[in-house]
């Protein structure tokens, strides 16, 4: 009978997920062994290096991952609430027990370990959030339970801008996308596009040009469409809308604290301060670019072996990829991740009970939000944000979130 | 609708895919188009920080009190040297060094960090420099870094300008402009306008080979910028004064503080016994430090700003003021000198105000302040001298007493000013009364004043009513502008016109007969002043002189403290005159008088350099 349970599970689980799961894991762990390695030392393996933390990390991982696929799902479905009420209750005492580490005071210390809360709280959102979203008796075409779905991870994201760690908080963003495919209209997406280009065009360009720029669109719209009164109203409100939020950015882009600006200017190119906030992204992309057509050869990057490139093994782990093994190496990551990402998003669709979907397509947007701000950040792209690349980056915390909301969802397949 | 989902699904993973797109193209772009690649493949890029020179301090007429020297740090990377090809005795002899401290240095760097550099030996002289760096390319992983240090053309104001060291583990954390090895601002104006000395570091971002040999500019300098110098400071001081105070207050102790009162412009602050301020200076700086820090004369104490003095009858201004100002007294009171109430020396009887402060009359002041303090408010003594005792902390405050006074140096301190809630704490509510706190009269007692305060009370006097903060920098960088303080004047409630007749007594008390300032007297100036002798418990008494001159349209006042030199008038008043004389005349004529004030001492050193004579407290 047990035998035959687990038969049936294995046969129902998702082979191409779970290999790449693997390879993922195996490949991060062999980066940050290259990462910490000096070729100097003499010294054998060592368990109090990061990596071998990292290998205790991720066997506890593996243990976590036959955890879920063992247990019942209810376990996780069923208290989804009560795991988010957890959550922000630890995302509350993080503000008042938490350990200060760089600045930000998102760490909970418990004896050796570092717990960090808000790890958690993205699995237990994305549980909770696909039990609320989904809900039969609830439309989500309408705006109203729209606001009040959005709600779930607005709240523990204002939480963590509180530490402050703007990278844990941008995360939760990734919801948004998951509310598009639910019911919301794309114009929402477009919107969030447009506050973007504006926001870049703000600290760029002079504010005057870009008023004078949307007067012009907005001019050219109303004349290629009906002049009714309607359409010239919703013209002047659409640019009164934009050039208050650009004038916005404008203002509160001075009230940022100067190293935020400094990150700002620097991927804007307004800054060259390759000593000071521009350094990790020059020296970032000194380390990707010097990696070249095939790369450097394992252990053999030099530019991430002499410590040039900061935070090394944890946020900028990228590097040492694009050093140690070239584009080749990227594209292979790159299409790894996407094809899982993908995988995710049709695993989602075939989903008959619309929880299951919901979930799925917040774990799969959780992941492209990571690989998105991460990758991007590394090679100079997006401003300096502190966020982890997904099974790659040093530290437990974030391999076992990462883990729980995949194997969750995998469970959540091989029930069908 | 089926197909309406599908849809949003689809342009999701398009989103997905359009992103990863992006960002294949980005790697392509810096991997195989930018030539990244040739750069770093063997070549190393290094960020060599340029240090600025920081910034120049004038005095008041454009001498240059404060410059740098240039210096070099040999600098080494320990991943880079091979330890057993290098000569490390030609590296001693040419460090001027053995070669044991040279290995030791090498295994502390190497201790630190394998990667980052770290400083092997600091400030190597120009000679030294230039002789190692035509052997430096033996030695891979070494570099210089030029560095300046301070100097000090002439020995003065070693409390004012203050020192520069090292940053500390906490100023690093603190403030992330600075790094390990940088130098920081420790003390005095050095402290204080650290952010504009310090300039600002630039960067020059070379090519090096794996023998870390340079191999030229990166990117052709693009990424290089130069460093900016620290903006130069103009201080309010006069270096030709300043040097002759401390001429005069050499083998003493206290302090002197001149200022210009209509501007709050310090000319002169000096705390006797001070020392050479190019002691304080690079690697001799931590030896000399620790040698003056247990100097039992403490001369790293600033007395001008940080000790804590009873006034003593300078005291008496202040309180003829209040006295005039309640109306308690009038230009013309009189009161006869009865020494029952108080001690006092033998004078006539001061028939007016002006009379009460040429004699420093102690039962004058005496009846003064009974009459401030016991207004007959409430027929209760007790409850009535609590009444006056609040009115009166309120007026003495306003000239800037037991209160710190905002002068761009970060020592000064408060002094001490009680008021009723003290006395009500110390002897109980309703439990004290005029008789109980009489000596405030006479500047003995509970108060004190730091010798910054004492100035400024002079200068309230030379302007007849107000004071601009005392400060010691007028301008700041080429564009010479201004520093960022409240230089409005202050104003003490009392009027205008209750000054002249205290002043009057001040003049009294250097040119008429019975003056306690005599000694202060300078033929071609009109100098008005007031003595204090300050009674303390560690040995003689200290004395006290502060005045203004000239009696109209002032230009100085100067405030002189000396501890353990007894009466006020005997060597307090004549150093002061002297100073007054110097500063508005250019020259001292009494050569004489000159002479005997510099060779009053209290303490004096032998032959091997110790101090004979009393400690200091």
């Amino acid at each position: 009978m047990e035998n035959n349970h687990t038969q049936r599970l294995w046969k129902d689980l998702d082979k191409p997920v779970l290999l790449i799961y693997l390879f993922l894991v195996i490949a991060g762990w062999f980066n940050i062994y290259s990462v910490v390695y000096d070729p100097e030392t003499t010294e054998g393996f060592q368990l109090a290096a990061r990596y071998g933390k990292q290998l205790l990390f991720i066997g506890f991982a593996f243990l976590l991952a036959l955890f879920v696929l063992v247990a019942d799902l209810r376990v996780f479905t069923q208290f989804a609430y009560l795991y988010y009420g957890i959550a922000i209750l630890l995302l509350l005492a993080v503000l008042v027990i938490g350990t200060k580490i760089s600045g930000a005071r998102s760490w909970i210390k418990l004896g050796p370990i570092s717990l960090q809360p808000s790890e958690f709280a993205k699995v237990a959102t994305c549980l909770a959030f696909a039990k609320y979203v989904s809900h039969p008796a609830l439309n989500m075409k309408k705006v109203k339970n729209q606001i009040a779905a959005a709600l779930w991870f607005l709240v523990p994201m204002m939480l963590i801008l509180l530490q402050p760690d703007a990278g844990s908080a941008l995360v939760f963003l990734s919801f948004v996308l998951v509310l598009y495919r639910e019911g919301m209209t794309g114009k929402v997406l477009w919107a969030g596009l447009i506050a973007i280009i504006l926001f870049i065009a703000a600290l760029l360009v002079n504010n005057y040009i870009i008023l004078a720029a949307i007067a012009l669109v907005i001019g050219f719209l109303i004349f290629r469409n009906k002049k009714t009164f309607k359409n010239i109203a919703l013209g002047v409100l659409f640019f009164a809308l934009c050039s208050g939020y650009v004038v916005g950015v404008d203002y509160a882009f001075h009230k940022l604290s100067p190293h935020q600006q400094q990150r700002i200017n620097v991927v804007l190119g307004l800054d060259p301060d390759i000593k000071g906030a521009g350094y990790n992204v020059n020296q970032s992309k000194i380390a990707i670019g010097s990696g070249g057509f095939a790369g450097k050869g394992y252990l053999q990057g030099t530019q991430t072996k002499f410590n040039f490139v900061p935070e090394q093994s944890t946020d900028f782990i990228f590097c040492t990829i694009g050093e140690e093994w070239g584009w080749v190496g990227c594209t292979v990551f790159l299409a790894a991740y996407l094809w899982l990402i993908v995988r995710l998003v049709k695993m989602a669709e075939r989903q008959r009970q619309p929880y299951y979907r919901v979930y799925g397509y917040g774990v799969a947007c959780i992941f492209f939000l990571h690989l998105f701000v991460n990758v991007g950040m590394t090679i100079g792209l997006l401003p300096v944000i502190g966020i982890p690349l997904p099974f790659f980056s040093y530290g437990g915390s974030s391999l076992w979130s990462f883990t729980l909301l995949l194997f969750v969802f995998l469970k959540m397949d091989a029930r069908q | 609708m089926k197909r309406y989902t599908l849809n949003k699904s689809a342009v999701l993973i398009a989103i997905f895919l359009a992103v990863g797109l992006i960002y294949w193209i980005r790697l392509f772009q810096l991997q195989i188009i930018d030539d990244y690649a040739s750069e770093a493949q063997n070549n190393t890029i290094r960020n060599k920080v340029q240090y600025p020179g920081r910034g120049l301090i004038l005095d008041r007429n454009g001498e240059i009190i404060v410059y740098n020297e240039p210096v070099y740090d040999l600098m080494v990377i320990p991943g880079q040297v091979s330890v057993d090809e290098t000569d490390w005795n030609l590296l001693a002899d040419l460090l001027e060094l053995d070669s044991a401290g040279v290995r030791e240095r090498y295994a502390k760097a190497r201790a630190y960090s394998r990667y980052a550099q770290s400083v092997f030996e600091r400030q190597i002289s120009k000679e030294v420099y230039g002789r190692l760096q035509e052997y430096l390319y033996l030695f891979p992983g070494f570099d210089v870094q030029s560095r300046t240090l301070r100097r000090y053309p002439k020995p003065i104001a070693a409390h004012v300008l203050g020192d520069v060291g090292e940053v500390s583990e906490e100023e690093i954390k603190r403030n992330p402009h600075y790094q390990p090895g940088d130098y920081i601002g420790k003390s005095g104006l050095e402290k204080f306008y650290e952010e504009e000395l310090r300039g600002k570091k630039g960067v020059k971002v070379v090519m090096v080979d794996v023998r870390n040999r340079e191999k030229g500019s990166y990117k052709d300098g693009a990424l290089d910028s130069l460093p900016i110098p620290g903006e130069k400071l103009y201080t309010t001081l006069d270096a030709g004064l300043q040097e002759y105070a401390e001429w005069l207050m050499q083998g003493k102790r206290g302090s002197i503080v001149a200022v210009e009162p209509s501007t709050g412009e310090v000319l002169a602050l000096v705390s006797a016994p001070g020392y050479d301020p190019n002691l304080m200076v690079g690697r001799v700086r931590s030896r000399n430090y620790n040698m003056l820090l247990t100097d039992p004369q403490k001369p790293l104490f600033n007395r001008a700003l940080m000790a804590y003095y009873p006034p003593g009858s300078i005291f008496k201004l202040p309180q003829a003021l209040i006295g005039l100002q309640e109306g308690v007294i009038r230009a013309g009171t009189g009161f006869p000198c009865d020494k029952s109430l108080v001690g006092c020396h033998n004078h006539a009887d001061a028939l007016s105000v002006a009379e009460g402060v040429r004699n420093s009359c102690n039962p004058y002041f005496y009846q003064v302040f009974r009459r401030v303090i016991m207004q007959g408010k409430d027929p209760n003594r007790f409850i009535d001298s609590r009444l006056g005792m609040e009115q009166w902390n309120k007026y003495i405050k306003s000239f800037g007493f037991g209160t710190r006074l905002d002068i761009d140096l970060s020592d000064a301190k408060a002094g001490y000013i009680p008021d009723a809630a003290y006395f009500d704490r110390y002897y109980g509510k309703n439990q004290w009364a005029f008789s109980t706190i009489y000596s405030l009269s006479i500047g003995q007692g509970e108060v004190s004043l730091i010798p910054l305060q004492m100035v400024n009370l002079a200068a309230i006097m030379a302007n007849r009513g107000y004071y601009i903060t005392p400060h010691l920098v007028r301008a700041i960088g080429e564009d010479q502008r201004p520093p960022e303080m409240d230089l409005s004047p202050r104003v003490p409630p009392i009027d205008r016109k209750h000054y002249d007749p205290v002043v009057e007594g001040m003049y009294g008390a250097v040119h008429l007969p019975g003056g306690t300032a005599r000694r202060a007297y300078i033929d071609s100036i009109v100098v008005c002043g007031k003595t204090g002798t300050s009674q303390n418990p560690h040995g003689k008494d200290h004395a006290v002189f502060i005045g203004f001159a000239p009696k109209d349209n002032p230009q100085i006042a100067v405030s002189v403290f000396l501890e353990n030199s007894g009466f006020g008038g005997t060597w307090a008043a004549p150093t002061a005159s002297l100073l007054i004389e110097k500063y508005l005349t250019g020259k001292v004529q009494r050569k004489w008088l000159e002479e005997q004030v510099h060779d009053f001492t209290i303490f004096t050193y032998d032959e091997k350099g110790r101090i004979i004579g009393p400690p200091a407290h």
